[in-house]
């Protein structure tokens, strides 16, 4: 489960401006940008900027993340799953997005950076990761609510990048947006068990949605791009497949209606398809956003501490099965 | 930290756990290329890596992690650094050039041949008839 919600590297979230640009080849460049126009795939050892290597490795990076501490929530509710059918799927869903991770760390890997410095670097809060893990899960209709919008949220934004140029993260999202039709299917089916149950389960499930919608939804997809040159150099390099407006268009368009067909309401009386097609919404609070991205959100602390707690206290297993001469490498693929 | 929704989480006690070091260089040991069968007969075929200190383990891991959900028949782990590749910036070595059709089945024009061969042979029995005609009539 990904949004997009902190791939631009705005100043306002580094506090300071991007990296100065390397000057690259124009030669190599040229050739580089013809084949990605060709729509071919860039792997491992190809010759690639300075500046697509980063952008595509913090980019897969920032997803692997996600996955791990998205499975963190909807963890918390293995224990109390209402039927045991529902405690299976969930149980599956769970080890599905942690296998995602690691997917993604294996197709970052190949761009140089190890899986020890990724993993730190989540621990010490340098790297992100998607927003919305930073607010709590606090019913069951709220797993119901994630299952179904947070990962029909992913999948609008996986599609897209699955058709990026960057071979290992490509086939890595093949299989990832295979498990995440499950993932949507159930949730989905938990959505509507509990919208056409008994008045308490859909006023459950109405409450969940409205905390869920606001903000952290409309959250999602990150602000409006402003169409920057930088915008434009990485949907040239089909790093960035669609503009954050657009998926949040897509996904608007896919998903309100079902959410309004079961008889529900979204807590925005602004959200309406105008004549052009386009849906008009209330703008969330951006400020908001920054600021939880930033480290200041109702569950950043607890989600980076049982990370933490993880991997210290796994350390003693990892050392017990070390074995001499294990020597690491950047993976071919 | 606002107080955990999960008893699990509580019961650790996160404020009080030991502060973390960060991990060292190949505290997740080292990859292994993993090759998937989905069916008897079929190839084996590159489906990911898994980190692993040695191959019992990286069967262990591949097998929860690529086989849970594709039908599996088989699976092969082999370290990543016992690999040996070409660049991809050298594939200029593999083109194919028409030249080359000599060992293309296609290369060998059997047929054509033998149709030539067939209409030579009409060709001459049709002459050879006529010639006899024209000495009948002389």
């Amino acid at each position: 489960m990904y949004g997009n919600a902190s791939i631009e590297e705005d100043p306002k979230i580094n506090g300071k401006a991007s990296k100065p640009e390397v000057q690259e080849d124009p030669v190599k460049l040229a050739e580089f940008e013809a084949r990605i126009a060709r729509g071919e795939k860039i792997e491992p050892d190809d010759w690639m900027p300075a500046e697509y290597r980063r952008q595509v490795l913090r980019m897969i990076e920032q997803h692997a993340h996600s996955e791990i501490i998205g499975a963190l929530p909807e963890g918390t509710w293995i224990t109390r799953a209402p039927t045991l059918k529902r405690k299976l799927a969930l149980i599956a869903k769970v080890q599905d997005e942690v296998g995602h991770g690691h997917l993604l760390y294996s197709a970052a890997e190949t761009l140089g950076k190890s899986r020890e410095a990724m993993i730190n670097d989540l621990i010490s809060g340098k790297s992100k990761y998607s927003n919305i893990f930073n607010y709590p899960a606090k019913t069951w209709a709220d797993i119901a609510v994630i299952g179904f919008l947070v990962d029909a949220g992913a999948i609008v934004n996986q599609l897209a990048n699955a058709k990026g140029s960057y071979g290992p993260y490509c086939r890595a999202l093949e299989r990832i947006c295979y498990e995440e039709s499950f993932h949507l299917k159930q949730g989905y089916d938990a959505f509507v068990a509990l919208a056409v149950g008994t008045p308490m389960q859909r006023a459950m499930v109405q409450d969940a949605l409205n905390r869920w919608w606001f903000p952290p939804m409309m959250h999602f997809f990150g602000p409006p791009d402003t169409i920057s040159v930088h915008t434009e150099k990485l949907m040239r390099w089909k790093v960035k497949m669609m503009s954050n407006e657009e998926m949040r268009q897509d996904f608007l368009e896919q998903y309100v209606p079902k959410i309004w067909e079961l008889g529900l309401t979204l807590p925005d009386p602004a959200l309406k398809k105008n004549a052009e097609g386009k849906w008009e919404y209330t703008q969330p609070d951006w400020d908001e956003f920054f600021r939880v991205i930033n480290g200041d959100g109702p569950c950043n602390k607890e989600r980076l501490a049982v990370r933490r707690y993880a991997e210290e206290n796994g350390r003693w297993v990892r050392e017990a099965m070390m074995k001499p001469g294990v020597k690491t490498m950047v993976p071919y693929a | 930290m606002t107080t955990s929704l999960d008893p699990r989480i509580r019961r650790a006690d996160l404020e009080h756990a030991p502060a973390s070091g960060g991990l060292m260089q190949n505290e997740h040991w080292e990859p292994f290329a993993v090759f998937h069968q989905d069916k008897r007969g079929a190839a084996h075929e590159f489906v990911g890596i898994v980190h692993a200190p040695d191959p019992e383990l990286a069967l262990a891991f591949a097998k929860e992690q690529f086989g849970r959900r594709k039908k599996t028949v088989n699976l092969w782990v082999v370290r990543s650094t016992d690999i040996f590749t070409f660049q991809h910036e050298d594939d200029d070595m593999f083109s194919t050039i028409p030249d080359k059709n000599y060992r293309e089945a296609s290369g060998y024009p059997v047929r054509k041949r033998i149709n030539k061969y067939l209409d030579d042979l009409k060709t001459l029995a049709k002459s050879k008839y006529l010639d006899h005609m024209e000495e009948e009539s002389g």
